[in-house]
C-alpha cells in the first residue's frame, strides 16, 4: 500500500500542477484585484471641459447617490467601442456617469465628446501626469468604478462596459448599493 | 577581434533607459534615489518592465509623480508605499513576504527540500537492498551455471 502511495505520488503532484497550470491558461494577467476597494474616493478637484457647462469634478460630488466613473481618453481607441454602451445606459438612467478625461487635451476631449455623445453627468479633465488616475490606481483607459452613495469605492471594472459584464456584474451590484 | 570587441563594448554598455532628461531631477542624489526606486517599480501596462526601462504613457507619469515624491522629501519606503497604496504590491518588482506570498517565496525551497528527502530515502533503500542481495532461486541459479558452463 505505501508503495503504491510512493508510485502514485508523482502522478498526483503532476496532475495537480495540470490543474493549476490549465486555471492558468484562462486567468486575465491584466486583471489585477483593486486596492482601494471600500475605501473612499481619491480627493479631487478636476477641471470642467471648455464650454461643457459643468462645473468639474470633486470629491464631494461623489456623495448622496450610486454613480459610475468612467476614465477615459479622446486618444483611447477602445473607448469608441464602448461608448454606444455609456450612451445607452445614460438613456436608461440606471446611474449617473461621471468621466475622468485622462491624459487628454481638454479641447479634444470636449470635441470627442461633441462628435461621438456625451453621456456623462459631470466630466473632469486629469492633465498628465493624471494624479486623480494614478490615486485611482488607473492602468488603462477604459476603466470604470463603482462608488456608493457614502463616496466609496465599492468596485473597479477594467475594459470595455459591454452588455455582458453590465448584465451579469456591474448592474446587479448598482442595484444591491441602491437599495 | 574586431567582433570579440564589439560584443564585449555591447556586453558592458548600459541599457537605454527611457527616463527623458528632461524628466531629471537637478540634485544628482535624488535622480539617483528616483533611478533606484524607479527600477523596483512595475510599469502597469508593459507588466514585466520597471517604469524606468517604459516608454508608456503611465510609467512616464509614475516617474514624474516618483520625483516629486522625492522632491517633496519623501523617503524611498515612503515613496514605494505612495504607489503600493494605489496599485497593491503588484506594482512592486520584487514582491513582498507577506502571509499572501510567502508560498511564492518559500515554494521553491519546498520542493527542493521535499525532493533531496525523496532523493535519500531512495538511495537509502537501495544502499541496504543492495548490501544484501536477494538468493537466487533455484531455476536462476541453474541459468547461472549453464552459462558459466558455455564459457570455460
Amino acid at each position: 500500500m505505501k508503495r503504491r502511495l510512493a508510485y502514485l505520488l508523482p502522478v498526483l503532484v503532476f496532475l495537480g500542477l495540470l490543474g493549476f497550470f490549465f486555471r492558468g491558461l484562462f486567468l486575465d494577467p491584466k486583471a489585477i484585484p483593486s486596492v482601494l476597494i471600500d475605501r473612499p474616493v481619491p480627493q479631487m478637484d478636476l477641471a470642467a471641459l471648455p464650454g461643457r457647462g459643468d462645473t468639474g469634478l470633486k470629491s464631494e460630488h461623489f456623495k448622496g447617490q450610486v454613480s459610475l466613473v468612467n476614465i477615459f481618453g479622446s486618444w483611447c481607441v477602445s473607448c469608441v467601442a464602448e461608448h454606444p454602451m455609456l450612451m445607452r445606459l445614460k438613456a436608461e438612467g440606471v446611474v449617473p456617469i461621471h468621466g475622468i478625461d485622462w491624459r487628454d487635451d481638454p479641447v479634444q476631449g470636449m470635441l470627442w465628446l461633441q462628435k461621438n455623445g456625451d453621456p456623462y453627468t459631470r466630466v473632469g479633465t486629469d492633465p498628465p501626469p493624471g494624479r486623480t488616475a494614478v490615486d485611482f490606481g488607473v492602468t488603462g483607459a477604459p476603466e470604470s468604478f463603482i462608488v456608493d452613495a457614502e463616496g466609496r469605492i465599492r468596485y473597479k471594472h477594467v475594459g470595455i462596459i459591454d452588455e455582458r459584464n453590465w448584465r451579469q456584474t456591474l448592474l446587479p451590484i448598482i442595484k444591491e448599493l441602491q437599495k | 577581434m574586431k567582433r570579440l570587441i564589439l560584443s564585449l563594448l555591447l556586453l558592458t554598455s548600459a541599457p537605454a533607459l527611457a527616463v527623458d532628461p528632461a524628466e531629471m531631477l537637478k540634485d544628482p542624489a535624488q535622480e539617483a534615489r528616483a533611478r533606484e526606486i524607479g527600477a523596483e517599480l512595475r510599469c502597469l501596462v508593459c507588466q514585466n518592465q520597471s517604469i524606468d526601462d517604459s516608454d508608456a504613457d503611465l510609467a512616464k507619469d509614475l516617474r514624474q509623480i516618483v520625483r516629486e515624491r522625492i522632491s517633496a522629501g519623501d523617503s524611498d519606503s515612503a515613496v514605494k508605499q505612495f504607489l503600493v497604496d494605489r496599485y497593491g504590491d503588484y506594482v512592486l518588482l520584487k514582491p513582498p513576504f507577506n502571509p499572501k506570498t510567502w508560498l511564492l517565496w518559500l515554494g521553491p525551497l519546498g520542493l527542493a527540500l521535499a525532493a533531496g528527502l525523496v532523493g535519500r530515502a531512495y538511495y537509502r533503500r537501495q544502499r541496504r537492498e543492495g548490501a544484501a542481495p536477494q538468493p537466487l532461486s533455484a531455476e536462476e541459479q541453474r541459468e547461472l551455471e549453464r552459462i558459466m558452463k558455455d564459457q570455460g
